[in-house]
């Protein structure tokens, strides 16, 4: 298979072959830090940060990772960057730990990283394999928010709240009252509200598709064709 | 493959070995910072309960470990003025709805509430966060009470014939906090002297 374009590489992050609205990889943190817009954008930004890191590492190592060894090599590669990522955060960006602190180890326990380096970054060359990193970590980062947004507006009424603690006072604008406060549906903040709030957005995205004419197929790497 | 199978276990090796050395370096590097961050934030957290006019030292440092409920040891911080206790403050625990909360108390030397706040729990937001003090002022009511006042037998939420409030739709949490105060109070009754002993 030829190495994929920049433009493919990056629609295919962003929306086609989407992480979590296309492929579902990463439900774990997906369901857990989505109560909020602001707690998605913060695990998808930390997630971005360690997709983009360990593709460029595994790109760059290719050349010594047997087949037989690769998945335990990959592994340890994304715990590594998630411990690299914790203690430097913990250390000199401590305010930004204290909000995110929470979501990074959970990244570990997120397929979304592994499936990436066996399926691009260990065929692909380096550039490519770091973008492909950098798009689809955006684009797991665009369905968190996306999702967190619909489950904060129905179960809490708000939009963004907190934004300013995790990305500083100049963004206080972005907290935003939606509904007046206690008329939220509560289920949308607990567990069953993360997946009817990705069912919902999954169920979307694959109508625009339909709309826009694109064969969808079920399941499978791939599913806009 | 042509390859030997230890080579893998090599190649394995060689890897581990390598980020081995990268994640102990940045250990070495960030160990420091780290424990320094700990300190300002316990720093912190104490400022929040122990009013800053009642103390002349350093609570942060000025600590006595004694048995707690559990049986395990609790570090109590003391504020202390011209030589004497003026406050204790120490960490108390109370369930929720999710989980276990984690508060920090403050008591003066009269054994009076002196401030009480959530460090670190897992209740749903939007519903149990409302102890957080950055959400609603629910958990500054505790301040100046007692165990005589209300009677200990008050020291409950509404919902179970006590005089605190519940919020709506979420009792277990305070009910949780409610009986972590109590009993935090009550292990300030049993080692009064020993905390408030002048060393």
């Amino acid at each position: 298979m030829a190495t994929p374009s920049y433009s493919t590489i990056v629609k295919d992050g962003l929306w086609d072959n989407n992480g979590v609205l296309c492929m579902l990889l990463g439900m774990c943190p997906t369901m857990a830090m989505t109560t909020s817009a602001t707690n998605g954008f913060g695990m998808g930004l930390a997630t971005a940060a360690v997709m983009a890191a360990s593709n460029l590492l595994v790109a760059i190592f290719r050349g010594y990772i047997t087949y037989e060894v690769r998945v335990p090599v990959y592994i340890l590669i994304v715990a590594v960057m998630v411990t690299l990522v914790d203690l430097t955060m913990n250390a000199w960006m401590h305010e930004l730990y204290k909000v995110l602190g929470l979501f990074i180890p959970l990244i570990v326990s997120n397929c979304l990283p592994l499936a990436r380096l066996e399926a691009f970054a260990a065929k692909e060359p380096v550039l490519p394999s770091l973008a492909d990193g950098v798009f689809m970590g955006l684009g797991f980062t665009l369905a968190l928010t996306a999702i967190g947004a619909v489950r904060e507006i129905s179960g809490n009424g708000t939009l963004f709240a907190d934004a300013s603690l995790l990305l500083g006072p100049a963004f206080k604008f972005m907290e935003m009252r939606i509904l007046p406060a206690d008329t939220g549906v509560l289920m949308m903040i607990l567990p069953p509200g993360g997946f009817l709030a990705t069912g919902l957005l999954v169920a979307g995205k694959r109508l625009l598709d339909l709309r826009a004419g694109k064969q969808i197929s079920m399941g499978g790497a791939h599913c806009v064709g | 493959m042509s390859k030997p199978t230890y080579i893998h276990g090599i190649i394995l090796g060689a890897f581990c070995l390598g980020f081995g050395v990268v994640l102990a370096g940045t250990d070495m590097v960030t160990s420091a910072p780290i424990a320094q961050r700990a300190l300002e934030d316990k720093q912190n957290a104490l400022s929040k309960v122990i009013p800053p006019t009642i103390h002349d030292n350093n609570p942060v440092t000025d600590t006595v470990v004694l048995t707690g409920h559990d049986g395990k040891p609790l570090t109590v911080y003391r504020a202390t003025k011209g030589g004497k206790v003026t406050g204790v403050a120490y960490q108390i625990e109370g369930s929720g709805y999710a989980g276990e909360m984690r508060l920090m108390l403050a008591v003066d030397a009269e054994g009076k509430v002196l401030g009480v706040r959530a460090l670190a729990h897992k209740e749903t937001p939007g519903l149990g966060d409302k102890i957080e003090v950055a959400k609603t002022d629910w958990i500054t009511r505790f301040t100046g009470l007692s165990l005589g006042n209300p009677a200990a037998d008050k020291w409950k939420v509404k919902k179970d014939g006590g005089v605190f409030d519940q919020f709506s739709g979420a009792t277990i949490t305070p009910r949780g906090v409610v009986a972590a105060i109590r009993h935090g109070l009550e292990f300030y009754a049993e080692n009064k002297s020993k905390l408030l002993e002048v060393r």
